[in-house]
């Protein structure tokens, strides 16, 4: 197989991974602390606590992720026909 | 009429236009004027790849009914909104590096050109895939279109015809003689306006509000439901926000307008840069934008329409010039995704049917000719629909996205990774897609409290590898080389 597409198959599931990782950190903080009564909430930065984890801390976890993915495990491949090798 | 806030307001239109003129004079200079007008020769670089996919998905509903519900449900619409992010990495990175290198390869133009590469050259697949572009996207656009021209309405106290006409001719002169590299170029200038325009307005409204404690507080005395991640009446279950991740999150890879600029740029640094800088802006404005939407609740008591809650907190919070700059944000959000609709539309008739089975022999000057007619005609069309809408436009817009969606999400990405797939699971796949959609959202909308779109998405899975495995497998050189 083309040397390029085992490159493209590695970063399509290094997406997947992100998005899996993406939605359970976004569904964990969310539910796990968002479900008790309000009066039991703590409070970080004047938010629910539930809140700034899940949509705050969980955006810039993401972000971290991305760059890191991007730096250190996606390759650089030519995407024109005659570079093939 | 307020012309403080006007004139920040025209400056941007003003600059949208010259910028979309001057990136025009590069469409008449390439040489093969189809890969440049319908795709901007292939040559976007980071930033712009970045913007023009975010502006283009980012569109009415991220800047004026989103904020809207999120002033009605509270923190939790927020939290449903922020399944957005993935859209900033997920679609770059599964279409990824081998999209790019097939759309050469096939030397594609268009999503349906991809589809007719990938899928042996099946004549139901390409019309079935363009004529759902064109039914689908000429139904969104004329919404969009419709929603700009209210925006101006509201903010400048024009009547809604002048409104419609004033958006119209801002934005079909510049898709029209520029194509997609315009598009692109303005794009990026529409997203740096979106998010400054979300930060300013986030900025502005903590302070009006007197600071996040003292909101939260004034929120949790009038109903302490909206700090939950439950809405305000606690009718938003999980599972249905959850769902959510499917229509606006990882199944947005299937819509043809988003999809079509995954093929679009110059080389792998520039998708890695995209990706990066996708994820932030995508993250804050989503962000920024909903969460005003929460913040505005104290502040401005008991707005009935959902939909002036944006406009009407910019000019509460904000002087009247910086409010001017904020609400060419959603101005900004709205020209984006028309202007990528309108091209896509066009596409679909130029080169997707009119050249692949009119007029296959049609010379670069009667290509160049029909584009620019095309784009034209398409163009004053929609804005003629936009005056009075009909009721089956309104109602075919209702399934745009979810219906593209469910069509084009797996013969796009299993066509990529699933060597097996073929013409029949294609075809299954989108008449499974399209067709369980408008019915179960006519006769069953929710389904075991989900959004209509996810059991469609599923079947038309099921359609595709059934129907694939059930035929003779796809000829090895239309998938490898």
């Amino acid at each position: 197989m083309d040397r390029r597409f085992k490159v493209a198959h590695r970063e399509a599931w290094i997406g997947v991974g992100l998005a899996i990782i993406n939605f359970v950190w976004w569904y964990g903080f969310a539910y796990g602390l968002g479900s008790r009564p309000v009066s039991e909430y703590q409070w970080v930065f004047g938010m629910p606590a539930w809140f700034f984890y899940s949509c705050v801390v969980g955006s810039i976890v993401m972000i971290v992720l991305v760059i890191i993915a991007v730096r250190y495990f996606f390759t650089e491949v030519p995407l024109e026909e005659d570079n093939e090798q | 009429m307020n012309w403080d806030v006007m004139i920040p307001l025209i400056i941007f239109v003003v600059l949208v236009f010259a910028i979309g003129f001057w990136s025009s004079k590069k469409v008449y200079a390439k040489s093969n004027f189809m890969q440049e007008y319908f795709l901007g020769s292939r040559e976007l670089g980071g930033l712009i790849l970045a913007m023009t996919m975010i502006a283009t998905y980012g569109s009415a509903s991220s800047f004026v009914g989103g904020p809207g519900a999120a002033y009605t449900e509270g923190l939790g619409w927020v939290l449903l909104s922020m399944a957005q992010v993935a859209t900033g990495y997920f679609i770059l990175m599964i279409l990824g590096k081998k999209f790019a290198i097939m759309a050469r390869r096939y030397n594609a133009v268009t999503i349906v050109d991809y589809m007719k590469g990938r899928y042996d050259n099946s004549k139901p697949v390409v019309i079935l895939s363009a004529l759902s572009i064109i039914i689908f996207l000429f139904a969104a656009m004329t919404a969009q279109w419709v929603g700009g021209a209210r925006l101006i309405e509201a903010i400048t106290g024009l009547p809604y015809t002048s409104a419609l006409f004033l958006f119209a001719v801002a934005v079909l002169c510049y898709v029209i003689i520029g194509g997609f590299r315009a598009i692109a170029i303005t794009d990026a200038v529409q997203g740096f306006v979106m998010f400054f325009g979300t930060l300013i307005l986030l900025v502005g409204t903590i302070i009006a509000g007197g600071g996040l404690p003292n909101i939260m507080n004034d929120l949790a005395q009038e109903n302490e439901l909206l700090l939950t991640p439950f809405g305000h009446d606690g009718s938003l279950a999980a599972l249905y926000v959850s769902s959510f991740w499917i229509l606006v999150g990882v199944g947005v890879v299937g819509l043809p307008q988003i999809a079509v600029r995954a093929m679009s740029y110059k080389d792998s640094r520039a998708m890695h840069r995209a990706l990066i800088i996708g994820t932030i802006v995508v993250a804050f404005m989503m962000f920024g934008m909903h969460f005003a939407g929460v913040l505005a609740r104290p502040i401005l008591p008991g707005i009935e329409e959902a939909d002036t809650v944006m406009p009407t907190l910019a000019m509460t919070v904000l002087p009247a010039w910086l409010a001017g700059i904020v609400l060419a944000a959603p101005m900004a959000a709205i020209m984006s995704t028309v202007d990528a609709l309108l091209l896509m539309v066009s596409s679909s008739i130029v080169k997707d049917i009119y050249y692949n089975y009119v007029n296959p022999d049609a010379t670069e000057k009667r290509i160049k000719q029909m584009s620019l007619g095309v784009t034209s005609v398409i163009g004053i069309l929609v804005v003629l629909f936009a005056l009075s809408p009909p009721d089956l436009l309104i109602w075919l817009n209702l399934f745009a996205f979810g219906g593209l969606e469910s069509a084009f999400v797996w013969p796009l990405v299993l066509g990529l990774y699933w060597s097996r797939g073929n013409k029949y699971g294609a075809l299954a796949s989108i008449i499974l897609g399209v067709g369980s959609y408008v019915a179960i959202s006519i006769f069953m909308p929710e389904p075991f409290g989900m959004h209509s779109v996810v059991l469609p998405v599923a079947l038309s899975l099921v359609g595709y590898v059934v129907a694939s495995l059930c035929t003779p497998a796809p000829a090895l050189q239309q998938v490898r080389s």
